[in-house]
């Protein structure tokens, strides 16, 4: 048994957190309030190695672990959940996907530049129709000489809208090439003829995270861009997801970090009845317990991310991580935002932000009710 | 270019520093440890110095064995290799800069960038020791560099004014906040530094010994601040007076 951080694992969270403090800190109220797409911290994100650092270098990634990736999204997500949101989906899923799934010319062309974070990418699974149920997927592929012909809609499509996303991974029903029913994955460029961007949301939070829906119209891609094994589709996916839940859990205690330092912060400041309200132990309790529930989140998804690294099972550690992690991230944000009483309802202190914020990572990459499910379901 | 980086490791800014019961040194349980922000900008200066014109960058540290995580810091953003120096516990500025020039004795070297200070002990010695134990020139608290012709030319803030000292090679430069914006260790940098050699030493190893010019006799917490007194009222001319009552006669400050 051995809980150290290796050396590597040490200087990447260390490197992430001078970042997040640095660069992200001072601008995550502005970008909430702007809207605007931060460009320039994506830029240098990339350049730093951030979105590739469980990839080998031949694959244009940082040589590291998945560790080592998780303490990154931990770190970047105490500045701004929804930048851990841009790793999450560009480097856990999309880029996990073409590494473990693609072909060697489907690696060099898209996964190279998406580990080096110059191209970001985005994963189409949610329809109207199909959300906890992505099985219910009606958008359909059909095969037409060697091309495929795509038609539906997906929506909340994470990262699809900024202007460097390069692709989608689409998942469609198809004939599985013997005329029943299966569900493949396809890669579609964007600027694909036929590929369009419907509206983009808007959101309670994250107002700088580009979410989209995804109209496909007789959309027509090359047969070289169909991803994995055929009938595979969404067990691919599914395996990749589960590397999605470890991520929203690194995030869930990088957002829940922000909400204990804030209150901490406040709570030995803040003095009624001649006394800082830290002295009140209703107070300081709820921050005992959020530093409690950090540890325990961290912990275990640093589990996850270890047993995923050493190439064991980790679906339910996985389940457990995501859950437990963005749950009590809830409560950290709620009791934050009590602490901080009146002021926690102001725009100009972050506990709003964290507030509006943390409520998502309870639904993406699986709602809470479906992590119970997966998890009733291994036991 | 032979370049030269001098990095020590510092409690970070931000660490909440207690000194031990005893007075013998600080608590150093729960202290996270950060290169001295002014030999960042030495290292990032001789980086920058090393892509412009080529050559090889070489941090030297004397420090406890944690401080091999500040070398490798350094090895991240770019270093090539790195020599510490590490039985020297509590060694007083002139052992430092001796184990430093001894190291660096052993390297060819045209610059060496120490910072101006360190932002632990405030000696802001080693860096002019150090050139003098070398015997080459030294310009110290520079914040603008230009390299040519075997000569540098460093801007250094006086005040009032800003002198430019021509300097030739070899030479010590001390860097001060201003020089440049150091970079971020990066990632796939990160995941070679631990390949990068480092030849780790001992004092004796250069013939120095622990025998200290100087050593801290004690060390005390600063004495803790009286706590702040609110004028209440609401008239702000009584208010007014009381301040300025209380400025004369218990603070005496006017
Ligand atoms: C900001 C944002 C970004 C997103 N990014 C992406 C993306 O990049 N790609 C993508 O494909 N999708 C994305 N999504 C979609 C997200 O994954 C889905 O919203 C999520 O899976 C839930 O689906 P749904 O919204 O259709 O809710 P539903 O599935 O309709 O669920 C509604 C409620 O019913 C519960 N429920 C459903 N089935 C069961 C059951 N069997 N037992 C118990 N309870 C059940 C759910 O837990 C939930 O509480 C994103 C969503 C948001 C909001």
């Amino acid at each position: 048994m051995n809980f150290h951080l290796t050396e590597e694992q040490r200087m990447i969270r260390d490197t992430a957190a001078k970042f997040t403090e640095d660069v992200i800190v001072p601008r995550a109220e502005e970008m909430e309030r702007t809207g605007e797409y931060p460009y320039d911290i994506m830029e240098r994100m990339a350049g730093l190695g951030m979105m590739g650092i469980p990839f080998s270098p031949e694959d244009g990634g940082s040589g590291g672990d998945w560790v080592g990736m998780h303490l990154c999204i931990e770190e970047i997500s105490r500045g701004d959940a929804s930048l851990g949101g841009l790793l999450d989906v560009t480097t856990c899923v999309v880029a996990q996907e073409l590494q473990v799934f693609g072909t060697e010319a489907q690696k060099r062309k898209w996964l190279v530049p998406m580990a080096g974070g110059t191209e970001i990418g985005a994963f189409g699974l949610t329809e109207p129709g199909a959300g906890s149920d992505a099985g219910a997927t009606r958008t359909t592929a059909v095969p037409d000489g060697d091309s495929w012909v795509i038609n539906g809609t997906k929506q909340f499509i994470t990262n699809i809208g900024f202007r460097n996303a390069s692709l989608v991974i689409v998942t469609a029903v198809t004939g599985g090439g013997t005329g029943e029913k299966a569900i493949d994955t396809f890669i579609v460029p964007k600027g694909t003829p036929g590929f369009r961007l419907g509206k983009k949301y808007d959101k309670m939070a994250w107002q700088h995270s580009a979410t989209h829906e995804c109209i496909f119209e007789d959309c027509r891609i090359p047969g070289d861009h169909f991803l994995g094994k055929e009938r595979k589709g969404l067990s691919q996916h599914l395996a990749v997801l589960q590397t999605g839940r470890i991520s929203v859990a690194a995030m869930s205690v990088g957002l829940a970090r922000a909400c204990f330092e804030a209150s901490l912060r406040y709570a030995r400041e803040r003095v009624q009845f001649g006394r800082p309200i830290y002295q009140f132990q209703a107070v300081s309790f709820k921050i005992a317990d959020m530093a409690m529930n950090i540890e325990l989140a961290r912990n275990m998804y640093l589990k996850a991310a270890w047993l995923k690294d050493n190439g064991l099972p980790h679906v339910l550690e996985a389940a457990y991580a995501k859950l437990f992690a963005s749950e009590m991230c809830e409560r950290a944000a709620s009791d934050a935002f009590q602490i901080h009483g009146g002021y926690g309802f102001m725009n100009e202190y972050p506990v709003s932000r964290y507030f509006k914020g943390c409520k998502i990572l309870q639904i993406v990459e699986g709602t809470s009710e479906v992590q119970r499910i997966v998890i009733s379901r291994n036991l | 270019m032979n370049l030269i980086a001098c990095v020590k490791q510092v409690p970070d800014t931000e660490a909440q520093i207690k000194v031990k019961a005893d007075g013998s040194g600080i608590e150093e349980a729960g202290i996270k440890w950060v290169m001295n922000p002014y030999d960042e900008f030495g290292v990032e200066e001789a980086l920058r110095l090393k892509e412009k014109a080529g050559g090889t960058v070489t941090v030297v540290s004397v420090g406890p064995a944690r401080a091999m995580e500040t070398i490798r810091t350094a090895l991240a953003m770019g270093a090539e290799k790195g020599v510490h120096i590490t039985d020297l516990d509590n060694a007083d500025a002139f052992a430092t800069a001796s184990a430093l020039a001894a190291a660096i004795k052993e390297i060819p070297f045209d610059l060496v960038f120490c910072g101006q200070r360190a932002i632990d002990d405030d000696s802001a010695q080693v860096g002019s020791i150090l050139a003098e134990l070398l015997g080459v020139p030294q310009v110290t608290i520079v914040t603008k560099l230009e390299v040519a012709d075997n000569k540098i030319k460093a801007v250094k803030p006086i005040e009032g004014a800003q002198l430019l000292i021509e300097a030739s090679m070899p030479c010590v430069v001390t860097a001060q906040k201003g020089l440049n914006e150091p970079r971020y260790a990066s990632l796939p940098g990160i995941m070679k530094a631990k390949k990068k050699p480092v030849d780790v030493k001992k004092a004796a190893d250069y013939g120095i010994s622990a025998d200290f010019k100087a050593n801290v006799a004690k060390m005390m917490p600063p004495p803790s601040r009286p706590p702040g007194k609110i004028i209440q009222g609401d008239d702000p001319a009584v208010k007014a007076a009381e301040l300025v009552k209380l400025l004369r006669e218990e603070a005496k400050v006017i």
